[in-house]
């Protein structure tokens, strides 16, 4: 470690002088993008299969859905993310004739990847609120869908909201696999600049905190929305 | 108001209900009572569809509610119902758990209307004579209308001061009360009890069935499942006995508790009036 400030140094220069702070900041840009619009399809995607998962199966139209969404998360669940972005982008883009940029399809393959996961989750937190406040709103004359979307799913997420921060943190730390389809990350940048100066322990030291920060930075987040989405509760 | 026609119930091939019939009339108090097992609950969430009936029918409004085909939300809006563990929502204030229902069929019939004066504004185009639309109201007014009566009957049972906050800060017979004044709220015709005061403290079941006797001298129709011998005595215009999925015995309370005639229900009694 005795030669770290020389290494530290290079870096700097490179990152400051030679524009390195440039890439990091798109690269920066690009993550977050990526994780953000990610979550948010897949919330949107999770809360569409979890409700036709809990949706009762007498007749054979949500079976149908039911079959389908299956084979859905089956899919995303069962395959790394890594060849999912390769089949989409090398596979599927080229069949379709589409031309679509490294970042396009890394934000549509982990928002359908993460909506897999976002699913289960909704399923459970959906499962984990009692019986009974579904039982009281049928009762007074709503239906399964107003019931549904008044009092079972704003309590689905307050219990399942720990759990969605977890894959929302997961999913900043995924998208690092992204310049396999040549989408510019931060790993890229900082890949960039190590390459520059043949130096890569700073780079990498740097890249390393900047997601800490990041993440530290989410739970903090998602620690005060917590606190205010429990205010229905006794202990807050 | 109610009648039920030789209903059946079977989860598989447990029969619960072996084709019970009753008749329910406008300010009848009927208390269901039976061991524990019997389907006296399940006969009681079969008069709103909580349990689809397999067999039978419930003619409630005219119209024969055990029949899939019927839309059952429209009915139920006219029968009210509380649990055995009150089930307020927990993601809305006590006020707002009052409000929810009366809200939500009011803005739907406004949308309805919306709707309707939608086309009439189209084919008043070809007519002679134009067709008035519909009058409308707001959602704002909805829900000043809906808080008002909510207001109303949290001053009935005295929670007034507790309209904002969360269920989860009341006691078992505040939440009870609300659950009951919430099923008033939408002006029902009859109103299910299904064990209301099972899972209460001993001291709380008083308050509970102090409200529950207010609305039978108001001359509310009621079904009642309950434990609670001596409101049955003192309140009930009819109990019943169910054991194993049939009607044993259906009586006037006088004659019920002093003169019993099935041996079932005399064992019974024995067991629970001592």
């Amino acid at each position: 470690m005795d030669n770290f400030g020389r290494k530290w140094d290079q870096f700097v220069e490179i990152f400051i002088h030679q524009n390195g702070y440039q890439k990091v900041v798109e690269g920066l840009q690009n993550t977050v993008v990526i994780a953000v619009l990610g979550l948010v399809i897949g919330i949107l995607i999770g809360i569409l299969i979890a409700a036709v998962r809990v949706v009762p199966k007498y007749k054979v139209f949500p079976r149908i859905l039911n079959a389908i969404c299956s084979v859905y998360v089956g899919f995303f669940r069962g395959t790394p993310i890594v060849v999912q972005l390769l089949v989409f982008y090398y596979v599927m883009l080229p069949i379709l004739g589409l031309h679509k940029t490294g970042v396009q399809v890394s934000i549509f393959v982990f928002g359908l990847n993460s909506g897999a996961y976002i699913s289960e989750i909704m399923r459970g937190g959906i499962l984990s609120v009692d019986g009974g406040q579904m039982e009281a709103g049928r009762a007074m004359g709503l239906s399964f869908t107003a019931t549904m979307l008044k009092i079972v799913i704003p309590q689905a997420i307050k219990n399942i909201l720990p759990t969605l921060g977890n894959e929302f943190i997961a999913l900043i730390k995924e998208t690092s696999v992204v310049s396999f389809v040549g989408a510019a990350d931060l790993y890229v940048a900082f890949n960039y600049i190590g390459s520059n100066s043949y130096e890569f322990m700073v780079p990498y030291l740097v890249m390393a905190v900047i997601y800490i920060v990041i993440v530290m930075a989410i739970s903090l987040g998602i620690k005060l929305m917590e606190r205010s989405l429990r205010k229905s509760d006794r202990r807050n | 108001m109610i009648d039920v026609i030789n209903l059946e119930k079977h989860f598989g091939d447990h029969k619960v209900l072996r084709g019970i019939s009753l008749s329910v009339k406008k300010g009848d108090i009927v208390v269901v009572i039976g061991p524990s097992g019997s389907g006296k609950s399940t006969f009681l969430r079969c008069l709103n569809c909580m349990e689809d009936p397999t067999g039978g029918q419930i003619i409630f409004r005219d119209a024969d509610i055990a029949d899939p085909s019927v839309n059952i939300n429209v009915h139920r809006q006219h029968m009210g119902m509380v649990f055995q563990h009150f089930n307020l929502f927990n993601n809305k204030t006590v006020v707002e758990n009052i409000m929810l229902a009366p809200v939500y069929v009011k803005r739907k019939e406004m949308r309805k209307k919306k709707r309707k004066n939608f086309f009439l504004s189209l084919t008043n185009l070809f007519r002679k004579e134009e067709v008035k639309p519909y009058q409308i109201t707001s959602k704002k007014r909805i829900r000043e209308q809906a808080r008002g009566q909510a207001m109303e009957l949290l001053g009935r049972i005295g929670l007034e001061d507790k309209a904002d906050v969360y269920p989860s800060t009341l006691s078992g017979g505040q939440k009870q009360r609300v659950a009951i004044v919430r099923s008033l709220a939408m002006n029902p015709d009859v109103i299910l009890f299904d064990e209301p005061t099972s899972a209460l403290d001993p001291e709380m079941v008083g308050e509970v069935l102090e409200l529950m006797k207010s609305l039978a001298e108001e001359g509310m129709t009621m079904v009642i499942v309950t434990h609670e011998m001596g409101f049955a005595k003192e309140v009930a215009n009819r109990v019943i006995f169910i054991d194993e999925g049939k009607i044993l015995e259906e009586a006037p309370p006088e004659e019920f508790f002093g003169n019993p005639k099935n041996p079932r229900l005399k064992e019974f009694l024995a067991k629970v009036l001592v």
